[in-house]
């Protein structure tokens, strides 16, 4: 497969720009398997437009993305689910269903067009929904989950999907303290162990700095910083980008970024 | 989980249930006719009278309603899925508005009922085309927008029809309300109607498990390999043809396409494979039960059928309404 020794996700002098505000212009960015990238910003900055980006959903005013090499039109639908993943961060269920088959629409992508969901595919998905501290909730419609367990079904989705690039959009939001940390976990783990790519919206500087390699700041002025993340999470460049003072507190090797 | 198996097991006992439906369309009326006599009476050409009544007469229609009944009901479901919106019916984007207005100035012109049913399908169209356009303008497509265009263009076609109804001479009137409540007694061929029946169904069926994804957002459906755009496209047409079908056949029946594929799910669960057959089957039963109490009830009088699916409709749709909100807590 020679497209393989393409990155994983690349993108050449992308320009998006949401409602006349300019999000980036000219914005190089490579990301190889078992990278990890946190997108920061202020609300409204941008974070979601250009997620939803990369993730071939809107196109951008100029400049390409490209998935292993190649642009999503070229991919086709199906092909690109088999390569990225994305986590929305609304989500709205208009009918009824059980988690189980919430979940089993991960393996669309996986299965031909006459193909039903196999037992092997059931297990697949109650792996996913065990990760997920979701394992006793198969049989629960989901109109009744709260916040967080739909949030962590979405996740538990994004498994059974199992693309090579994910791309999270607050993949911890409405999660309490113990499941933001293993949900974060399970994604590094899974850019650790299966080479996985990873774009992650977030809120949280101390959480980017703990979970990601490098890290971009979205500027409210249409100004992108892209870089290590130890270099990009500094407490006077994100007091910048917050546009409010933060002290930064290490303590046993983790940082905290406290607004003064 | 859904499964194969499970989903032949419900399609088949439905299957039943349409194949029973359309036997008792066939013995009850003026002339009674018992299970063996219309078996037998169907596989040859004798049986005097109630052969005659039996084949030319009430097979037709309940041929005719049974496949009404499926179009409103598969349409029902595409629409839902389309809108995602549990409650939207094959009306709600206007298009039996438009067959409506087209079907009414027919009558109102004293075309004969050829005339009639091909004004009709091209009001749908008109209406279809209309909605298409405005909904589709700037490419944006947003569930909303389709919707509310839809609504509008109903509301518009609607004053339309009450503008005929209040204008038409007396004689006229009574065909033109049948019309506008929904009838299967005018007409009697019920081949093209079961044909876009079966290719409505066998164009939908691949994309079963895509529908079931465009269930759950659009974008969800995109990133997990749906071609969005094309799909919904897709579903609009079928939609919009089948129902153009079923109201250039019968009128604008109600609460078909909004009850039945309500209660399969409810029954049967959210999965398109099963629902959008079994709710094809189940609609068509219930229009061909209907229409044989449309006529038998008040005989020799026959009732609109569209006022007995609404009877039967309201207080089913109610019941299932206060039964999902309990179910929730």
């Amino acid at each position: 497969m020679a497209t393989n020794a393409a990155p994983l996700l690349e993108v050449r002098k992308l320009a998006v720009s949401i409602g006349g505000n300019t999000i980036c212009r000219d914005l190089d960015l490579t990301l190889q398997p078992g990278e990890r990238l946190a997108v920061l910003g202020r609300n409204g900055a941008g974070k979601s437009t250009l997620l939803s980006v990369l993730a071939g959903l809107r196109l951008p005013q100029a400049g390409q993305v490209l998935l292993r090499g190649s642009n999503y039109a070229t991919h086709g639908p199906r092909k690109s689910a088999l390569i990225r993943g994305w986590l929305p961060q609304h989500r709205g269920d208009a009918f009824a269903s059980t988690v189980l088959e919430a979940a089993l629409v991960g393996r669309h992508p996986h299965l031909a067009r006459w193909d039903w969901e196999s037992a092997n595919d059931a297990m697949i998905v109650r792996k996913a929904l065990a990760a997920v501290d979701l394992a006793d909730f198969e049989e629960r419609d989901v109109l009744t989950l709260s916040g967080g367990e739909r949030q962590r079904l979405a996740i538990a989705t994004l498994l059974t999907q199992a693309p090579q690039l994910f791309l999270l959009d607050e993949p911890i939001a409405h999660l309490d303290l113990k499941h933001q940390i293993a949900m974060l976990e399970l994604v590094a783990g899974a850019a650790r162990d299966c080479g996985a790519g990873v774009v992650m919206v977030l809120h949280e500087p101390a959480l980017a700095w703990r979970f990601c390699d490098r890290a971009l700041l979205i500027h409210d002025d249409g100004r992108v910083e892209c870089g290590n993340a130890l270099d990009m999470l500094t407490a006077e460049r994100l007091s910048a980008l917050y546009q409010y003072p933060l002290q930064a507190l290490e303590s046993e090797g983790r940082i905290s970024f406290i607004p003064r | 989980m859904p499964t194969r198996r499970r989903a032949l097991l419900i399609l088949a006992a439905l299957a039943g249930l349409a194949l029973l439906s359309i036997t008792l369309a066939l013995m009850v009326g003026t002339i009674q006719v018992s299970p063996i006599e219309v078996f037998s009476t169907l596989g040859s050409s004798g049986g005097g009278m109630a052969g005659d009544v039996v084949r030319n007469l009430r097979l037709p229609r309940a041929l005719a309603g049974f496949a009404c009944g499926g179009l409103l009901a598969l349409a029902g479901a595409l629409l839902q899925i389309l809108l995602r919106n549990p409650l939207a019916d094959p009306y709600v984007l206007g298009i039996s508005g438009g067959a409506g207005v087209g079907a009414l100035l027919a009558i109102l012109l004293g075309l004969s009922a050829t005339g009639i049913n091909g004004f009709a399908f091209l009001g749908a169209l008109g209406a279809m085309l209309v909605v298409f356009g405005l909904a589709h303008g700037d490419g944006s497509w947003t569930q909303t927008r389709l919707l509310l265009t839809g609504v509008i263009v109903a509301a518009g076609c609607g004053a339309v029809v009450a503008l005929m109804l209040s204008i038409a001479p007396e004689h006229k009137l009574r065909g033109m309300l049948f019309w506008v409540m929904g009838d299967l007694s005018q007409n009697n061929d019920p081949q093209l109607a079961l044909v876009i029946l079966a290719a409505a169904l066998l164009v939908s069926l691949p994309f079963a498990r895509e529908l079931n994804l465009l269930a759950r957002g659009a974008d969800t459906a995109q990133t997990l390999g749906v071609a969005v755009v094309r799909l919904r496209r897709g579903v609009f047409v079928v939609a919009s043809l089948a129902t153009a079908a079923a109201v250039t056949h019968a009128g604008s029946i109600g609460f078909i396409g909004l009850i039945v594929p309500h209660l399969v799910r409810l029954a049967s669960g959210n999965d398109q494979r099963l629902l959008l057959p079994a709710s094809a089957l189940a609609g068509g039963s219930l229009l061909v039960i209907a229409d044989t109490l449309a006529r038998t009830i008040v005989a020799p009088q026959q009732l609109p059928v569209g006022v007995l699916t609404a009877l039967i409709g309201v207080p089913v749709f109610l019941f299932l309404l206060t039964r999902d909100a309990r179910a929730r807590h």
